[in-house]
């Protein structure tokens, strides 16, 4: 009996994760900071225009926000919400992603077709690499030895070495790849294709297709399933992708390759982030201008949350 | 109040006597509902999901959407069912047995409304777990806190039943209730799409809904099926619920209602 008095307790003195899912809004010139706890929108953030990739450095002192019709990336103090100095990054950068080294910024061009290589210390371009057109989906290896560049046009992912800064290989994908990332422990890659509908596996060491991943949701159109964003579960076993203007997310085991199930969220899904325990997803759904977020374990949508016009991209502050 | 008691008895068991009886009214009264979340969500699935109106957190499909009007449904067609059936009754005799009884007339109507309303509300559960393996669940509380809703919204469309069953002299009027009372009061509310989609074909027809009191029953049940409290349904329920039986014992009363006229 006493056991059971003492649920009611532990739950209440649960910690609060109090932690933070920043999305930039595309059409407001804004960032909308959600609160996990509360799921309530505490904060909204100017930025430059257009924000779109949006990411924090190691230590979380700095976010770095792809706004691409200023042309820069900016770097603000998440604490104030002040600019602290723009990046050089080349015209309209889109994604981007941070080296594991924590200084070295691989910016996708998407007008130019070259991927720049920003140094954030010395606030410098270091390097661009001609990449295909439209590069668009940014990811780094875990050992951060190789980096990928998507450009949607070419339709292929540019496997560039980050010693070297040269491309190594170029594998072919379906049509207009948006996003792609690493899983560590399998060793593969992922990478999605929004026109083709489908997610492609890659085996690392070898750049072979391992799997290719179709989605069908029911009652929805083929044309309207267009996957985007994908994110792994912390042990790796399960990807939530995103799947566009079908309104839905997939949840894809990631050892059998199948779909097993599909979620109901806003209009127009691209990105996502997890909460720190990785328990709640949160997805940014453009066109209904809202987040909705899902419950990883019982891979249920149980709230939406509105914030501002065209929801981009989506990034976790703990 | 012992005799109250075992009127009470008396009617509820002639009542579960008559449903166990009855095995087709019961399979009936759950086949309805389900055509329409099978066939009928089904094609107007929304896919891409509903707009977020209370209680609803996120998006929902059509067929999640559809319950609770479909549970207001299945309460609604049984209170017309038991109306229908104490039409029958007066014909055959029992009931002016039953009205001849020393006991105040309106604990007999009473007794008879608890009776039907518990029935519906057995149906209704049933309805919920054939959904439920259908793949449509909700919170586990949900089950519990509808509960309430269901004996209000059933109490009040049993009145209704009972105030029609006074007017109506003849069996065979039954399939102008169906017409007149049954479809408008289903079609004209919440059951089926949100007030804001009626609002969107004209204003005219959203005022109705609003004012019809099935409306409210349905919503009592949506937000008590999310555990959510709605008190501006509860009100129009209960004031609804009221008038109904007020206007029940009116018919009912041999001085002045319509079994007087008939007699």
């Amino acid at each position: 009996m006493k056991q059971l008095l003492l649920i009611p307790a532990l739950l209440l003195a649960a910690p609060l994760q109090a932690a933070e899912i920043w999305v930039t809004n595309e059409k407001d010139d804004t960032i909308s900071v959600i609160d996990i706890d509360s799921l309530e929108v505490i904060r909204t953030i100017e930025t430059g225009e257009r924000p779109r990739g949006i990411t924090f450095s190691r230590d979380y002192s700095r976010v770095y926000i792809c706004a691409s019709d200023s042309d820069t990336v900016q770097v603000m103090d998440p604490e104030t919400g002040q600019i602290l100095h723009d990046l050089p990054s080349g015209e309209d950068p889109e994604q981007f992603v941070l080296h594991p080294n924590d200084r070295h910024l691989y910016i996708a061009n998407e007008d130019d077709a070259v991927t720049t290589v920003v140094d954030t210390e010395t606030r410098k371009v270091i390097a661009q690499i001609n990449v295909g057109i439209e590069p668009e989906g940014m990811a780094v290896s875990p050992d951060g030895s190789i980096v990928i560049t998507t450009s949607e046009t070419t339709n292929m992912a540019h496997w560039i070495d980050t010693e070297t800064r040269t491309i190594v290989a170029n594998t072919l994908v379906d049509s207009r790849p948006r996003h792609a990332e690493f899983a560590a422990q399998a060793s593969e890659l992922w990478v999605s294709s929004e026109i083709g509908g489908t997610l492609t596996v890659f085996d690392v060491a070898t750049q072979a297709e391992k799997a290719k991943i179709e989605f069908a949701v029911k009652g929805v159109h083929p044309d309207r399933v267009q996957p985007v964003g994908f994110e792994f579960t912390e042990d790796e076993e399960t990807v939530f992708v995103a799947l566009g203007p079908s309104n839905h997310v997939a949840v894809v085991n990631a050892r059998t390759f199948e779909v097993e199930d599909y979620i109901l969220v806003g209009r127009r899904v691209w990105h996502m982030a997890f909460s720190p325990d990785k328990s709640l997803l949160f997805t940014t759904n453009g066109v209904s201008g809202d987040v909705t977020v899902i419950d990883v374990a019982r891979r249920e949508a149980i709230k939406s949350i509105k914030v501002g016009r065209f929801p981009w991209g989506a990034a976790l502050r703990p | 109040m012992i005799p109250y008691l075992i009127a009470l008895r008396a009617i509820v068991t002639r009542e579960a006597y008559r449903f166990v009886g009855q095995r087709s009214r019961f399979i009936a009264a759950l086949v309805r509902p389900l055509l329409w979340l099978v066939v009928f969500a089904a094609g107007f699935r929304a896919a891409l999901g509903l707009s977020i109106t209370p209680p609803y957190q996120t998006y929902t499909t059509y067929e999640v959407y559809i319950v609770p009007g479909l549970c207001g449904m299945v309460l609604l067609f049984n209170g017309m069912q038991s109306s229908l059936s104490l039409v029958y009754d007066r014909e055959m005799g029992s009931m002016r047995l039953l009205l001849t009884s020393p006991l105040p007339r309106w604990w007999l109507l009473f007794c008879r409304l608890l009776a039907s309303t518990a029935i519906s509300i057995l149906q209704v559960y049933t309805f919920l777990g054939i959904t439920a393996i259908y793949g449509i669940r909700f919170a586990p509380l949900g089950y519990v806190t509808i509960l309430p809703a269901l004996v209000i919204a059933g109490l009040m469309l049993g009145a209704l039943g009972l105030a029609l069953s006074s007017l109506i002299k003849q069996l065979e009027n039954f399939a102008g209730v169906m017409n007149f009372v049954i479809f408008p009061m289903f079609f004209l509310s919440t059951a089926l799409y949100p007030l804001w989609k009626m609002a969107e074909s004209s204003e005219i027809l959203h005022d109705i809904c609003a004012a019809n009191p099935f409306t409210h029953a349905v919503e009592l049940i949506r937000f008590a099926l999310y555990v959510q409290f709605n008190g501006p349904a509860l009100i129009w329920t209960v004031l609804a619920t009221a008038v109904l039986l007020a206007l029940a014992l009116w018919g009912y009363d041999p001085a002045r209602g319509m079994v007087r006229r008939k007699a």
